[in-house]
């Protein structure tokens, strides 16, 4: 029997998050054949917003909406879903504050297997579920097997795997409020978001970053690597000398002395590769480094690397990300 | 006995009060509040901790005498310096002349033995403390213009911390001023009176001050005379008693404690006080507390050393943690923690409590600031010392779980893993794989009983940083080169823990050198070679019992002596400079050796920096402190190679890998890049040895 | 408050390079150093500065073999008064539910209004704490970064994408897992561990707990790991040749493909 997989949708006041798009691709990875159910929380307004998006790649999409679900609190989503969600039911998260919030205890209220931040898939077989995961920062990477007999709640690791962007799908939106039974008493209750200080850029949550070193050469071609880290989407940190040089402020530093930084991509533009600088650089990111000269240390650790003028390089590359987003 | 042209003190009367009753009344009451004023100032040094001063009197004796009587250190700054001398040796000569004059309140013709006026001695004596008593006076001139007028940077205090003391040291010159002028006068008077009577004037030395109060006293009728005389003597007697007791109060409290102070000077430069005098290690895990917390936490003869600074500034002046605008400056650790004495036991009414230094009178930043380069205490005129009190407040800090983030790391890292870099213990002799070829480096297995003469101590930043084991390799290829073997331990090595000790965490430092010892003893090494001064600092202070230990510029020299290097000519489009590293110039006194083995390489154009040697600057710091970060405003290294630039130099030559990263650092961000260059020792005599000429490769085809 | 703080020893990533065992059953675990889960501190650290504001005691409870008695003394050094060790053979090869059952057992023997676990661990699953508070029908919050002591309720912070932070306010007693930079945990000496050095820690089995077998150990666990790996990487960077406009062309594949380009 193929497996019944659905697809919790985030979304922020009705605009889907990247993850929904890629949620579908895990569960194909799960099971080819199975029947994937997108679900979708909100107030009525950013529920139907978000269910219409959501149809357009899944075939099936649940409603719940509630004024109460206005903004996504996983303490009155959980028991929703608990009751929600048929017996033996796959449910995929993504791994962010909200699915990691979730997950853990509703796979215990439903009794099901829990996978956390699982980066691949080797199909479902006889009632059992092999993901990949990575442990100890990102050092090292596991095989898990699961038992499906109970269902599974499993986060998905946002990038890890490929949007479907195909969409066409007409998916019909069902309105499933009724069922999940009405919005529980929260003992939590959601209060507001504080944002965080404009300018003020945390290095060490950011997923990719245009890390810049003595390269640069002056404090006017900052300016270069802001545009690129602009155009792909990344944060730009640096390596001591620039904070030294006060170009850019202490928080942005990567280092022993400066920020560790985690993230998935790390360009490494114009530094050397000190130890010092290397060693805030955790969890075993893809590295492309960038410098002029072939002997620089950096390119033992990188991935990739190019020999080359940053201010050469960086321009271009900003204006073909540019030309490619349109 | 001369004839009496006035009369004098002893038998005449002040405002209608008999002058001896004055002279006997004055002094007593005086002697009285000062005693209890040293007592109350003694207080907190009877509460303090333990400390060791006593022994090798005949050292201290005689640093007494170079440093406190012969004023050593003064001329280092040359102005004040010179005025200080004057002061000083005018005090020196003019005490007998004041006790003299205390006495001759109650008995007229007093003289203290030897000094009788009639003698030659007693008569020369007076020809001399009035010259001194007039180079005084010039001098107290000079120090009022200077500190009220011109106010020399130096002496600033920044309003955050309290008001500046000019007002203080003025009052003080004007007193002693005011000692000077009533002598004067008291002597010219009688001069003056004497001349008029027809009698001859007893020698007053020309242009001296009682030779100008008696010719401006000349033509003044006696009756006046007479009461100029009386006043000056009362004049003198008030000041000199309200001198004795205004110096307790603060800044002036060091014309009575410096002089014990420097007989009391710590003896051994480079070492860290143990963290309790008189405990055994066993006995430290019974220690409520630990390091310095309190201010009473602090040794007696370091609350010794708040009284005796006179706030002359030279150290802040000198410190470069206080030119790079870090929030440390030796001098108001002094003044401030003395302040804090003096309210915490004050002269009169409730004292303030006794609490926590840190986060009131001294802040973390500042306590972790100091790279413990030595060149606030290597500048003290009268020894007070800084790095103990900075160590003991650190061990405070540690003791309360109070160290910055940036630290715990690698001092987490020291303890699971021997390095601060949390490397593994079998890569620390990695480096010597790339080098196996031309220069073969032993790594000793310990457990398996291997042994060697002599032990190459390569330290943690020199094993495992990429970039710096240049240096190890750089001194294995040199010795390998003279013929000597190269041995290290390996995985066995942990790091010295040099700044561990000097950060403050004492018991992580002895659990490294525990290991560090019995791997040194296994290898039965007869002798310790390193390239690192904080290692070698460390090895010959901190531990015990191991064999001599020598730095690598001290080998090498000796090899190239030996006529077992040989060198070639140095690049004449370079001009190189030396950098003291703080370990190896002011901590060790090493300053010759690395000059000369400079200078044996042919045709090297050496100058020198504004400040080498004993002042010294420092790169930053090393250790630890590459992984502080503190509040400033430009990197010490910076400043460093500016001043290398200035001297006209394009290579700097360190001897000290922590240098070595800091000046490279520091060219990086001047924009020296291509104009200068950081170069260590080892690797500038490495890259010159002559090495007989390999064999062609046969080329391949 | 009576706070209990949930810990781990786990081999620490900052002081080890992790290999795989040839075979992938394990990590190497010669030459590996172990320390207390770094979120777990800064949990410990935030326990004890709400019990130094508002009163209370810490209670620090860890699953894991005989050696976890040291990061719980360590712990124990830092300020917490009490730890707990719950050891058993039986406890081997739980999985999350597994780990979490078998200190839901230790937490019905008390009564905490706060139960604190690090936000992840070494396996970066980030499960035990939502796990336990589900099983103990109590109201939870991940990633937390900051809280503030309102009475019998609580308010805090969560550390949401983009650097922002959701406000929320949590009744009592409930359970939190901490985010790291909440607070700066304070340094450990070596002296504050030979102080507790020779403290009796408590040790907890499978029938001091009151559990079965069943449900906890491998035979229970609903998830189980089945090898290690590391996927192929080569030697050194791979350089990309050619024109920079080959290069950049280059490099914008691979970022593409690794998920550089948003």
């Amino acid at each position: 029997m193929a497996a019944q997989i659905f697809a919790y949708i985030a979304h922020k006041s009705g605009k889907l998050d990247d993850s929904a798009l890629e949620l579908t691709t895990a569960a194909k990875k799960i099971d080819a054949d199975a029947s994937i159910t997108a679900v979708v929380f909100g107030d009525a307004a950013t529920a139907d917003a978000a269910a219409a998006k959501a149809a357009n790649t899944y075939k099936a999409v649940w409603k719940v909406a509630d004024s109460a679900l206005a903004y996504p609190n996983a303490e009155l989503i959980r028991p929703m879903l608990a009751k929600l969600l048929p017996e033996g039911a796959i449910l995929l998260l993504p791994t962010d504050s909200f699915g990691m919030d979730l997950g853990p205890g509703l796979a215990v209220k439903r009794n099901a297997a829990y996978i956390a931040d699982a980066i691949d898939f080797e199909g479902a077989k006889d009632g059992k579920l092999v993901a990949h995961r990575q442990e100890y920062a990102g050092q090292v990477y596991a095989k898990v097997e699961a038992n499906l007999s109970g269902g599974a709640v499993i986060t998905c690791r946002p990038g890890a795997f490929a949007a479907d962007e195909a969409g066409g799908a007409g998916g019909a939106v069902e309105d499933k409020s009724a069922d999940a039974g009405p919005v529980p008493a929260a003992k939590r209750k959601f209060i507001e978001v504080v944002e965080a200080e404009v300018g003020d850029v945390d290095i060490t949550k950011s997923d990719v970053l245009v890390s810049i070193g003595r390269g640069i050469e002056s404090q006017d071609n900052l300016e270069i690597a802001f545009d690129l880290a602009k155009a792909i989407g990344a944060d730009v940190s640096c390596s001591r000398p620039i904070v030294d040089a006060k170009w850019l402020e202490k928080s942005r530093q990567v280092g022993t002395s400066g920020q560790t930084v985690k993230p998935k991509v790390y360009m490494a533009l114009g530094i050397s590769g000190a130890f010092q600088h290397l060693g805030g650089i955790k969890g075993n990111p893809f590295m492309l480094a960038i410098n002029k000269n072939p002997k620089a240390p950096i390119f033992q650790v990188a991935d990739v690397g190019v020999v080359g003028d940053i201010l050469e390089i960086m321009p271009e590359l900003t204006e073909k990300v540019t030309e490619m987003k349109g | 006995m001369e004839h009496l042209a006035l009369m004098p003190p002893s038998g005449a009367a002040f405002f209608g009060i008999p002058v001896w009753f004055l002279a006997v009344v004055i002094p007593v009451a005086a002697i009285c509040i000062f005693v209890r004023t040293l007592a109350l100032r003694l207080q907190p040094l009877m509460k303090a901790a333990p400390d060791v001063r006593t022994d090798r009197i005949f050292t201290r004796t005689w640093y007494m005498l170079k440093f406190a009587f012969g004023q050593y250190k003064q001329p280092r700054y040359w102005t004040a310096g010179v005025l200080h001398i004057a002061i000083f040796a005018g005090f020196i000569i003019l005490s007998a002349r004041s006790i003299t004059l205390v006495f001759l309140g109650v008995t007229d013709g007093f003289y203290l033995p030897g000094l009788n006026p009639e003698s030659f001695t007693g008569a020369a004596y007076n020809i001399l403390k009035d010259m001194a008593a007039t180079a005084v006076l010039i001098a107290c001139a000079i120090a009022a213009v200077r500190r009220g007028i011109f106010k020399p940077e130096r002496y600033n205090v920044p309003p955050k911390i309290g008001h500046d003391h000019t007002g203080e040291a003025v009052l003080i010159l004007g007193m002693i001023s005011g000692l000077m002028l009533a002598d004067g006068f008291f002597e010219g008077s009688i001069a003056a009176a004497q001349a008029a009577q027809g009698i001859t004037p007893h020698f007053l030395m020309p242009a001296t001050v009682p030779w100008f109060a008696s010719k401006l006293l000349s033509g003044v009728p006696l009756e006046s005379l007479q009461t100029w005389h009386i006043n000056a003597y009362m004049v003198h007697e008030v000041i000199f008693f309200t001198f004795l007791n205004v110096l307790p109060l603060g800044k002036h409290f060091h014309v009575i404690t410096s002089i014990p102070n420097v007989w009391l000077a710590k003896l051994d430069k480079g070492t860290i006080k143990p963290v309790r005098y008189g405990l055994e290690r066993e006995q430290l895990d019974e220690l409520e507390s630990l390091g310095v917390k309190k201010v009473t936490d602090f040794t007696w003869k370091h609350i010794l050393d708040f009284y005796s600074c006179a706030d002359c500034g030279r150290c802040s002046d000198q410190c470069p943690a206080n030119a790079v605008k870090r929030p440390l400056s030796p001098r108001f650790i002094s003044i401030k923690c003395r302040d804090k004495l003096f309210r915490i036991f004050p002269l009169k009414g409730e004292g303030e409590p006794n609490d926590e230094l840190i986060g009131s009178v001294l802040s973390e930043d500042e306590i972790w600031s100091c790279t413990t380069c030595g060149a606030c205490e290597n500048e003290c005129p009268i020894m007070i010392q800084y790095i103990d009190k900075i160590v003991d407040l650190r061990r405070g800090m540690v003791d309360a779980g109070n160290v910055p983030q940036s630290l715990q790391k690698p001092l987490s890292a020291l303890e699971k893993r021997g390095n601060p870099y949390g490397k593994m213990e079998k890569k620390r002799a990695e480096w010597t794989k790339d080098i196996k070829d031309e220069a073969p480096v032993r790594v000793l297995d310990i457990a398996k009983g291997d042994t060697a003469d002599t032990l190459y101590f390569v330290d943690s930043i020199t094993s495992f940083d990429d970039q710096i084991c240049s240096i190890a390799k750089a001194a294995a290829r040199a010795l390998s080169t003279a013929g000597e073997e190269v041995a290290v331990l390996g995985p066995a090595e942990k790091d010295s823990g040099h700044e561990v000790r000097r950060f403050g965490e004492e018991f992580l430092f002895m659990d490294l050198k525990d290991q560090n010892t019995e791997a040194i003893a296994s290898s039965g090494a007869k002798k310790i070679i390193t390239t690192d001064p904080h290692a070698f600092n460390c090895l010959k202070k901190d531990y015990e019992n191991l064999p001599p230990v020598e730095h690598i510029s001290t080998t090498l020299l000796r090899l190239v002596r030996q006529g077992r290097l040989h060198l070639n000519a140095a690049d004449p489009e370079k001009v190189y400079t030396y950098h003291d590293p703080c370990y190896l110039g002011r901590h060790n006194d090493l300053y010759e050796d690395p000059r000369q083995l400079l200078d044996s390489i042919p045709g090297l154009k050496r100058v020198e920096m504004a400040r080498s040697r004993d002042t010294s600057f420092c790169c930053g710091g090393g250790g630890l402190m590459l992984f502080y970060e503190p509040e400033e405003e430009t990197r010490m290294g910076s400043i460093r190679v500016d001043m290398a630039n200035k001297a006209g130099a394009n290579v700097i030559v360190t001897a000290c890998p922590f240098c070595k990263v800091n000046m490279e650092d520091a060219i990086k961000t001047s924009g020296l890049e291509g104009k200068m260059i950081a170069v260590d020792l080892a690797e500038l005599v490495d890259a010159h040895v002559v090495r007989p000429e390999k064999k062609a490769e046969p080329q391949a085809a | 408050m009576e706070i209990l703080v949930c810990v781990k020893r786990v081999p620490d990533t900052a002081e080890n390079e992790i290999a795989v065992k040839a075979d992938g059953t394990d990590i190497v675990r010669d030459d590996v150093v172990y320390s207390v889960n770094e979120w777990d501190n800064y949990a410990v650290e935030e326990a004890i500065q709400i019990r130094d504001n508002v009163g209370g005691t810490v209670t620090v409870v860890s699953v894991g073999d005989a050696e976890s008695e040291e990061i719980i003394r360590r712990e124990m050094a830092m300020g917490a008064d009490t730890g707990v060790l719950l050891s058993d053979s039986a406890f081997e090869g739980s999985d999350g539910l597994g780990v979490a059952t078998i200190l839901k057992s230790f937490v019905d023997k008390g009564k905490y209004d706060l139960i604190l676990t690090g936000a992840l661990a070494d396996d970066g699953a980030g499960q035990v704490g939502g796990m336990l508070a589900a099983l103990l029908d109590l109201p939870y919050a991940s990633v937390v970064n900051k809280i503030e002591v309102k009475g019998d309720k609580l308010l805090v912070g969560r550390e949401i994408e983009g650097g922002n932070q959701e406000m929320n306010e949590i009744s009592l007693p409930c359970v939190l897992s901490i985010q790291t930079g909440i607070n700066e945990p304070r340094y450990v000496g070596i002296r504050g561990i030979r102080k507790v050095a020779s403290l009796e820690i408590p040790c907890d089995g499978k029938d001091a707990c009151g559990l079965d077998a069943g449900i906890i150990g491998a035979a229970g666990a609903k998830v189980k790991r089945l090898t290690y790996f590391v996927p192929e990487l080569g030697e050194g960077a791979e350089m990309i040749e050619g024109s920079t406009e080959e290069q950049v062309e280059k490099v914008i594949e691979i970022l593409k493909a690794k998920g550089g380009i948003k």
